[in-house]
């Protein structure tokens, strides 16, 4: 496994292995669907749309469909209009959605395509929607795409309407699952906020099997909440990365007040993303959330001795890195290594300040990296535990370390759309995945004389 | 008014004039007693949700990437590289001493300023960081569509960094706006491999000695097929290029014949090996157990071996006296149902055969990318228009080398075998399916919905991207490409591993379960006694 990985590592300025990070439009894709009877559109040649539709398909395991401007040699040449004229035409004609989301790819960002005034001279159908995102693969990463994209929503449809007054929060969940949007709608349920939360995928990419297909299920915001964002009394942000450029938007846009929150991942993000709907919208601490954080606290003490002092390397995505990290330090874990492939210089500031706080001088932290690198940091200083996405588990082998799979994509395992990790329920699942997956190890491969039935 | 045709103005019906009557020069109903054309290879409709991918995916991801001992490096931004990064099921192995890269994606990573600059500087930086890192035997350039935009000379520079670092280093246009579908990229990269690799070492052969083309060694098909092949006493010189190593595609023309499992992807390198080597191909099946036994008689045909012949028949009649029973038992569950088939621009045909044998009809097929001679048969080559798509991928042409060239059949004999075996034959898909059935080329996600409702099949063969939308509906889909992480599927062992995953795919009783009890059964009108005292 991996065997051409050796030496120690060394920058390199033209080559990346095994990317840690993947190009803006699945992302962009991944944010439209949030909304409620959207088609995302992709501009580009059909092979970007077809890769993104598939890999979004093997971490969903549910339908994605995405429309393309199917680009040939001579729209190269002659500029992508048409093909997006004709593509919105067929689309509405065909397809009926409420909303076509377009996403660029690096071929029309590349050839100069004016996609918004494309659209302009395009005839949308009453009613319909058309919004547009700018996400060239050749700049920052999926991330970057999902945070441009929940931009665009903001941009082209939310309104602040003079003279009414605002009320409400606004939600931005981030780039997380379809299972943590479900339960931060649940946590803001419960704790009574009036609240719009986009995008939702929630019940668009886990939907159930009834014997019957609808192209556009219940689920996703609908282009009324989005519009009303302008009107709300604040934002509140989950993961800098992908949610604050939209709060940014509605801030300059509509003055809406932005907050920006880490994702309510572990038990410290949560108590603060908690007691930030209750400082916005008063009201006492809802009673069932309390016994579920009670449970959480009671789990940590009980079986800390299982993690307690392991080193741990995580890589993914920032958001969800920024949270685990806090979350890994909390557990009283040793995070070695934190490693991103999306560019952003605040994500390094922010972990190496934990780091700091928590006394870890020999921990590091890295952008815009790749997973060679990592595996060849993991080979030099050895780690218990890596967590990341699916795409660990070929170090994982190599090094025989256990893998806790979070993040985006997994694209080989279930669960992830169903169960959250987000929250005190969430911070409870994670810290199971940890025990199950350090104990599991330990049981394959101890002696046979040290194999325990209580533990 | 025919089932299919009542299909068919159903479907049509949901389009736009002129997207219908595009949509509709595709659709073919079989009719044997005519000669019926269909169009195909054409450029797909902005704005219809295609399953068809890029030049770049038929390229790095189909035919270069599954070659194991290479650097492959794709020179553009991130994605491209990340997509097609083991997402194929392509297994291959290192030889022994040798390198495997398949768990590994290379790529230039390319940002704005080398879109506004130029990327060539990052990619001759990224070879020497390959070369240094990994000395590879070899090393492949795949452009992704800014890289031709910007104009990046990859192919002067794959020459400057091969003197440098004295090794092989192929690059390949394979921008993903080219041609129409994954097919240009095939051309593209089959057209490298004819000039720059295949010929360029002469080990000598053993006896019957064969490439296979076309094979991608998906979910482990090649190792299956080669098990058997071996045990007849075949040598496979080369495999283009599942589980590849590219020593033994440059000695290629060293075999003695060329067996052409995927014809879309293959059919024109094989036809100029012969023109330029001498060595002839044959068409062969190797999925189903009566596909595979008929691939290996055409086979022992062609090289004419009394011994070879008999080993053949021995080891036909043990491996099918094997798996007959398991077979009988999956025909016993299976008998009767229907199948669609929408995958490549072979595999819709291939398996007709397979799920014959246990019982299940094609009832719908078309390909993703197949061309008109991949539905009609080879004699309609000739007559097929070029368009303006197809005219800027690059054709080759070969001429005899006369130093390397050697006739392997004497052309009389030849003649003769023609009759006998499918040598440089291919009677395409359409001449495989029943009268009254729908044959649909490039099939789109509504026309899919339509097919699926209407007909209700038992069994989608397709993709990933439709597959969980046909489950929706009740069906079960299996991905075609990728056989649902399961395989292999080729030859005696994979007929029963196919047919083991479609009985546990069409008969799981998780489907029993999509209507729930409430809306089967009467619901009783009543109440739980005692409620309004405990409340």
């Amino acid at each position: 496994m991996l065997d051409e990985t050796k030496g120690l590592y060394k920058k390199r300025t033209g080559l990346k292995i095994n990317p840690a990070k993947t190009c803006q439009p699945i992302g962009a894709m991944y944010a439209a669907l949030g909304i409620h009877k959207c088609l995302p559109h992709s501009h580009g040649s059909q092979g970007c749309c077809s890769y993104h539709r598939m890999h979004l398909t093997r971490h969903y395991r549910d339908p994605i469909v995405a429309s393309t401007s199917s680009f040939t040699e001579g729209a190269c040449v002659f500029g992508g209009k048409s093909n997006l004229k004709k593509g919105l035409e067929n689309v509405f004609h065909i397809y009926n959605p409420d909303v076509v989301a377009v996403n660029t790819t690096c071929l029309s960002e590349t050839i100069g395509d004016d996609v918004g005034e494309i659209i302009k001279s395009t005839d949308v159908p009453e009613g319909k929607t058309v919004i547009f995102a700018n996400t060239p693969s050749y700049a920052g990463s999926h991330v970057t795409g999902f945070s441009n994209m929940c931009k665009a929503m903001v941009t082209h449809v939310s309104e602040k309407k003079e003279g009414k007054k605002a009320k409400g929060i606004n939600i931005l969940p981030g780039y997380v699952e379809p299972s943590d949007m479900m339960e931060i709608k649940r946590i803001a349920t419960l704790l009574n906020v009036p609240f719009t939360m986009f995008p939702d995928t929630s019940n668009v990419v886990a939907t159930p099997n009834t014997g019957n297909y609808s192209m556009y299920p219940e689920g996703g915001t609908t282009i009324k909440e989005i519009r009303r964002a302008g009107n709300a009394i604040a934002t509140v942000a989950l993961g800098s990365f992908s949610s604050e450029a939209a709060a940014y938007e509605l801030e300059k846009k509509c003055e809406v007040v932005p907050y920006i929150m880490k994702e309510p991942i572990g038990i410290k993000a949560t108590d603060a993303f908690i007691m930030k709907l209750l400082e916005l919208n008063g009201g006492n601490m809802d009673a069932s959330l309390e016994f579920e954080r009670g449970q959480l606290v009671d789990v940590m003490v009980d079986v800390h001795n299982h993690y307690h002092g392991k080193k741990v390397a995580l890589f993914g995505d920032p958001d969800i890195l920024i949270a685990m990290t806090e979350f890994v330090i909390d557990l009283g874990m040793i995070p070695t290594l934190v490693l991103t492939g999306t560019p952003g210089k605040a994500f390094v500031a922010e972990i190496q300040d934990m780091f700091d706080q928590a006394g870890l001088a020999e921990s590091q932290v890295m952008i815009e990296e790749d997973l060679f690198t990592f595996h060849q940091l993991i080979k030099a200083s050895p780690v218990d535990l890596i967590i990341g996405n699916t795409y660990g588990k070929y170090i994982a082998r190599a090094e025989q370390v256990p893998l806790v799979r979070m993040g985006w994509p997994i694209l080989d395992r279930v669960g992830h759309s169903y169960f959250p990790v987000v929250g005190y329920k969430g911070a409870l699942r994670i810290i199971e995945k940890i025990t199950t997956a350090l104990l599991d190890h330990y049981d394959q491969t101890c002696e046979e004389e040290d194999f325990e039935l209580v533990m | 008014m025919s089932e299919s045709k009542k299909l068919v103005d159903k479907v049509l019906d949901i389009y736009p004039a002129k997207v219908m009557k595009n949509r509709k020069s595709h659709m073919v109903i079989k009719d044997a007693s005519v000669k019926q054309e269909i169009a195909a290879n054409t450029r797909a409709i902005p704005g219809i949700i295609t399953n068809r991918g890029c030049a770049y995916a038929g390229c790095k991801g189909v035919v270069i990437g599954p070659i194991v001992d290479m650097v492959h490096i794709v020179h553009g931004p991130v994605g491209c590289s990340y997509y097609a990064w083991g997402t194929r099921r392509n297994k291959g192995k290192a030889r022994e001493g040798g390198q495997n890269f398949l768990e590994y994606a290379f790529t230039t990573d390319m940002q704005e300023s080398d879109i506004v600059f130029g990327g060539e500087k990052k990619l001759r930086a990224a070879i020497d960081e390959a070369v240094e890192l990994f000395h590879p035997k070899a090393i492949s350039i795949s452009a992704t569509c800014p890289v031709g935009l910007i104009g990046d000379d990859i192919h002067a520079i794959a020459r400057d960094k091969s003197k440098e670092h004295g090794l092989k280093i192929l690059a390949f246009s394979c921008e993903g706006y080219k041609g129409v579908s994954q097919s240009a990229g095939h051309h593209i990269a089959n057209n490298k491999l004819m000039t720059d690799v295949i010929g360029t070492i002469d080990t000598p052969a053993k006896e019957f000695s064969i490439n296979l083309l076309g094979e991608y060694n998906i979910g482990g098909d090649e190792w299956e097929i080669a098990r058997v092949l071996t045990k007849i006493g075949y040598n496979i010189i080369s495999t283009m290029t599942g589980n590849g190593a590219i020593d033994e595609i440059a000695n290629a023309h060293k075999a003695d014949l060329n067996v052409i499992q995927c014809h879309r992807s293959i059919n024109y390198v094989a036809e100029m090996v012969e023109t330029k080597y001498g060595l002839p191909w044959i068409k062969v099946n190797f999925i189903g157990v009566e596909g595979f036994s008929k691939a290996l008689r055409d086979m022992a045909k062609y090289f004419d071996d009394p011994a070879l012949t008999a080993r053949t028949e021995a080891v036909i009649a043990e491996e099918t006296t094997s798996i007959e029973e398991e077979m009988a038992g999956y025909k016993a569950l299976l008998d009767g149902k229907t199948a669609v088939l929408f995958v490549g621009g072979s595999r819709a045909h291939h398996y007709q055969g397979l799920l014959r044998e246990i019982g299940i009809e094609t009832i719908v097929a078309g390909y993703e990318f197949g061309h008109r001679d991949d539905y009609e048969g080879r004699d309609v080559i000739p007559y097929i228009k070029v368009d303006a798509d197809s005219r800027n991928i690059e054709e080759i042409h070969v001429e005899k080398d006369e130093k390397k060239y050697s006739l392997r059949i004497p052309a009389s004999r030849a003649e003769q075998l023609k009759k006998e075996i499918p040598w440089a034959s291919y009677d395409g898909l359409l001449s495989e399916m029943k009268d009254g059935t729908l044959v649909i080329d490039d099939l789109n996600h509504i026309e899919t919905e339509q097919i699926i409702k209407i007909l209700k099949p038992e069994f989608f063969g397709s993709g990933i991207k439709d597959k969980y939308m046909v489950q929706k509906m009740g069906v079960y889909a299996k991905q075609m490409h990728s056989y649902d992480y399961s395989g292999p599927y080729a030859g005696y062992q994979g007929a029963v591993n196919f047919s083991r995953d479609v009985a546990a795919g069409i008969l799981t009783p998780a489907w029993k379960y999509i209507t729930a009890p409430w809306y089967k059964e009467p619901l009783l009108s009543g109440k739980v006694e005692g409620v309004e005292q405990v409340c």
